[in-house]
């Protein structure tokens, strides 16, 4: 087990190192350059090609990438993740204010569709071809198929602008003030949650139904356990290992999703900081943040691993 | 002796896309208490439907109990609802049943302890220590060697010898008044089928227990059971104590399967032809087409009920009753 883990977080390593470097290189293929960006802020004023080489050697921009990258990653790995180019703030101080945005939005969305999903299957299997079944399944494929972004907006205008319920944009941390976090969170976790909850239910559904049909299931009947106890002590667990394998992929959906949510709810989050930061081609913010948000997915997916063996006790890890 | 259970009339089908099958025809029989007896057939002659139809473990839909009774203890078991806390507290407590498949039949994600012990929690409301040491006493009883660890191993950990032991210990921890062994040796090595045979036999004569036998082995029944019924097609084609079935034999399908019941140094004789269909209605003796004596008043006359022929054998085969009448 302990061996296990221990190769795994190896192979995290080694993935986390991998997609730094793809995503060091593709920034720097895109067209722009962060130092023209920068000096085109500052209007009026003209520079002589000496400064901008000045600029250029000052983020080390003019050595090759290779070197580059060295140069980043060691810093990286000290804990440092620089300045930015464009604005000069100080990036791990940046995202240390970002980041527990990102994370109270999207482990709230995961743990809703993590809990909701796998109810709203349960019941739907267990009322299988009722009302509730058909509602459950309508909404599970809206769910899955609506854009994220569509849903946000109809929600800012119903909710936001016609009704008045809730505010239509920003973000508090619950800690700083507590109603308004909740009520500024609803929407974006609405949306965020979304796919997770329904492609959960959908999937909880049919392996319930598929478990229900198990022979064990038949010999907790036949030992005389209520209906309850069958579903809950012997056919839940057996029908979440599926649904276990979806939640690694829901996490990488929650971290992409917070991209289009925190941009259309205006959220100072990770996945705002990322787009601005891409629009400004603004190099060391965007290697920032894309590493982060891979460290995010590779841990989730080494817990989801890790998980199985709990649900399923034929799996060994060695 | 006391009679346990009374099926009559039993018919179950099964709607499919081709149509509905029948796969239980208006069944009755009677078990007494402590009693063993057969229920032999071929696959698919609605032998296992049969006995779980008693306890509404068919899967329904598609499956549905037409009509009939299943009178325990004075009460009808089909009467009580499929999820109901009655049949419920029937269900593991008064009837236990063993199922086929040694290897699907246990929850893999819990361990024995838990499978177990949840029986005896449910039924008799035991505390879970007690009920823990109650399994491990029982698990000894069934010849699982070092039951004090064994009980916390998980299914996958047990061969399928050992997965039925676990069953057959966990079909009598309540010590119920029948059980149902539902081809329960079958898919097991003939060694070790010979082996839960034997302690299956041993601890319903320990506990005073009914057994009902489902088996498509001749020489098992012969062995372990007092009475046997033949099923065919879905129905009862005959019944009778072991010696009435091996010594007058009526029905000529019981006289195929004896002559197929391998001996040492003697040819098989198949029966020639395959089961029917069990789709649609049938009123007619569904072993006409594969019967060798056949007379013409079989494609004329429905069966009906058994006919009694003395003692306890009877016989659904028209030629007899035809035969006795003339």
């Amino acid at each position: 087990m302990v061996a296990y883990i221990v190769r795994r977080m190896l192979h995290a390593c080694v993935v986390v190192l991998l997609v730094s470097i793809l995503i060091f290189i593709i920034i720097r293929l895109l067209p722009g350059d962060p130092i023209i960006m920068l000096l085109n802020q500052s209007t009026g004023v003209s520079f002589t090609a000496e400064q901008i080489e000045d600029l250029r050697h000052q983020f080390g921009l003019d050595k090759p990438i290779p070197v580059q990258y060295k140069d980043w990653i060691l810093d990286v790995l000290r804990g440092d993740f620089g300045i930015s180019i464009i604005n000069r703030y100080n990036i791990g101080a940046e995202i240390a204010k970002k980041l527990p945005v990102t994370l109270c939005l999207g482990l709230t969305s995961f743990v809703i569709g993590l809990i909701i999903g796998p109810i709203l299957g349960v019941i739907s299997a267990v009322r299988r071809g009722k009302a509730v079944d058909t509602l459950v399944t309508i909404a599970a494929n809206i769910g899955i198929t609506a854009p994220q972004f569509w849903v946000g907006i109809l929600l800012i205008f119903l909710f936001g602008l016609k009704l008045g319920w809730l505010p239509i944009y920003g973000y508090t941390l619950p800690w700083e003030d507590f109603v308004m976090s909740v009520k500024q969170s609803v929407m974006p976790v609405v949306v965020l949650a979304m796919f997770p909850v329904a492609s959960s239910a959908r999937q909880m559904r049919s392996s319930m139904i598929e478990v229900m049909h198990e022979d064990y299931i038949r010999t907790a009947w036949a030992k005389g356990l209520k209906e309850k106890a069958v579903i809950i002590r012997h056919a839940v667990k057996n029908s979440l290992i599926p649904v276990v394998t979806l939640q690694g992929l829901l996490l990488r959906n929650i971290v992409g999703g917070s991209v289009i949510v925190e941009t259309v709810f205006v959220i100072p989050g990770m996945g705002k900081f990322m787009i601005d930061s891409m629009l400004a081609h603004d190099y060391t913010v965007v290697q920032a943040c894309a590493f982060i948000m891979i460290l995010v997915v590779v841990i989730s997916n080494l817990i989801v691993d890790l998980s199985y063996g709990w649900l399923d006790p034929r799996i060994r890890y060695d | 002796m006391d009679e346990l259970l009374r099926v009559e009339n039993l018919h179950t089908v099964f709607r499919t896309d081709r149509g509905v099958v029948h796969a239980v025809r208006d069944i009755s029989y009677e078990i007494n208490e402590s009693e063993i007896i057969g229920l032999v057939g071929e696959s698919g002659c609605g032998k296992s439907i049969s006995q779980m139809s008693v306890l509404q473990l068919i899967p329904t839909p598609p499956g549905k109990i037409v009509s009939g009774k299943a009178l325990f203890d004075g009460v009808d078991l089909l009467k009580l609802g499929k999820h109901s806390d009655e049949l419920s507290g029937i269900r593991g407590e008064k009837i236990s049943m063993i199922f086929q498949e040694p290897m699907t039949s246990l929850n893999p994600a819990m361990t024995i302890a838990k499978q177990m012990s949840e029986v005896l929690i449910v039924h008799l409301n035991t505390q879970k220590r007690e009920a823990r040491e109650r399994c491990v006493d029982m698990l000894a009883q069934v010849g699982i060697p070092d039951p004090g660890n064994r009980i916390d191993d998980y299914p996958h950990q047990l061969s399928g010898g050992m997965r039925q032991r676990v069953m057959v210990g966990m079909a009598m921890l309540c010590n119920p008044k029948l059980i149902i062994a539902d081809e329960a040796t079958t898919a097991l090595d003939a060694t070790i089928q010979a082996q839960l045979l034997e302690l299956m036999y041993e601890m319903v004569r320990r506990y005073k227990t009914a057994l009902v036998l489902v088996t498509h082995n001749l020489g098992v029944v012969a062995r372990y059971a007092q009475r046997i019924n033949v099923m065919y097609a879905g129905r009862i084609v005959e019944s009778g104590t072991v010696r009435e079935i091996w010594n007058e034999t009526a029905h000529p399908y019981t006289k195929g399967l004896l002559k197929c019941m391998p001996k040492l140094g003697t040819a098989l004789t198949p029966i020639h032809g395959k089961p029917p269909s069990l789709i649609g209605e049938s009123v007619l003796c569904p072993f006409r087409p594969r019967c060798e004596e056949r007379i013409a008043l079989c494609d004329e006359l429905p069966v009906g009920a058994p006919t009694h022929l003395g003692g306890s054998h009877s016989t659904a085969c028209i030629r007899v009753t035809e035969g006795k009448g003339l």
